[in-house]
């Protein structure tokens, strides 16, 4: 399997992708429990500016916002209450890994 | 200092709630500096800061109940809330702010729940206050995790065909639930269908009320 590549490219509905692994201190919107699990873009919302900047005063870069879509069993495993539930969570680009598309499902 | 009591119940059965007599916290002091500093300097006044408390809790969950009973008799409405609920809600006439928002329709087949396991995020321009235990750690960390179990605590038993769609509210957009319609309103008005759409049945802990015979 090759290395994910970040996804500098307009994701569309469907794309499966990963969640970096990256634990930065600081005002983060990608919850933890995301972090490393692989879900579906369910859609594309808009580019915001950068909350881990905007929340300190920094200049904050605009990244797109997605909705990721994850099933309950994905992100739980067998602690999954049922399998095919789903969580679906904002998400900004520069936390989206696109899976190699060979592995892709 | 308050009385002590050993039952720490007030004559008319209320709970005593102690006095804030502890000093002002670094957030505290810095929120009052700010705020007199604003006003010294012509930037806001009293009044103005007054009529913005006024108008946050005027709010309430009757604005989302009139969007929602209107996507209940409007499908043309209900297309264009799912498409972008902030223009639609707006239509409406009410002024939600800059809040971005999308709207979540339960089927048959599907329940959606919001959550923000992050903070407390809530469409407050569209529902008023958040109930307490909407920002509770135990809320906000077993929603994601055991959404049946949560729901159940809530009076909602779903069957195990239903897939649940829980919404985490994580960064910029707010979420509202739109409630299936119950059964038996086909000759209700789009007011007294309102007053059927309940503060939880929009988070998604609860489903619209039924029609009383």
């Amino acid at each position: 399997m090759g290395t994910p590549a970040l996804a500098n490219e307009p994701l569309a509905v469907g794309t499966s992708v990963r969640i970096r692994t990256l634990m930065p201190p600081g005002h983060v919107r990608a919850p933890v429990y995301l972090r490393g699990k692989t879900g579906t873009i369910e859609r594309a919302i808009a580019p915001f500016k950068n909350p881990e900047q905007l929340a300190y005063g920094l200049p904050a870069k605009e990244h797109m916002l997605y909705r990721v879509r994850f099933r309950a069993g994905d992100v739980w495993d067998k602690n999954a209450e049922n399998p095919d539930d789903m969580i679906e969570a904002e998400i900004y680009a520069h936390w989206i890994e696109k899976m190699d598309q060979s592995h892709a499902a | 200092m308050p009385h002590d009591h050993h039952d720490h119940l007030s004559p008319s059965g209320h709970p005593y709630r102690a006095d804030d007599d502890t000093p002002l916290s670094y957030w505290q002091t810095m929120e009052i500096a700010v705020r007199e500093l604003l006003v010294e300097k012509d930037i806001t006044t009293a009044e103005e800061i007054n009529a913005q408390i006024d108008a946050m809790d005027a709010r309430s969950p009757a604005i989302g109940a009139a969007v929602v009973a209107r996507a209940w008799c409007d499908p043309e409405f209900k297309i264009r809330l799912l498409a972008d609920a902030s223009a639609a809600s707006r239509e409406m006439g009410f002024d939600i702010g800059p809040m971005h928002l999308i709207a979540l329709e339960n089927t048959a087949d599907t329940h959606n729940i919001v959550v923000c396991t992050l903070c407390s995020c809530y469409p407050r321009n569209l529902l008023g206050l958040p109930p307490d235990w909407y920002k509770s750690r135990a809320y906000r960390s077993r929603t994601v995790k055991e959404p049946r179990k949560v729901l159940s605590e809530f009076g909602v038993t779903l069957p195990d065909r239903m897939r649940i769609r829980v919404h985490d509210s994580t960064a910029d957009m707010r979420y509202v639930v739109i409630p299936m319609r119950p059964k038996g309103t086909e000759d209700l008005s789009q007011d007294a269908l309102a007053a059927l759409v309940t503060r939880d049945s929009m988070i998604g802990t609860g489903i619209a009320t039924a029609p009383t015979a």
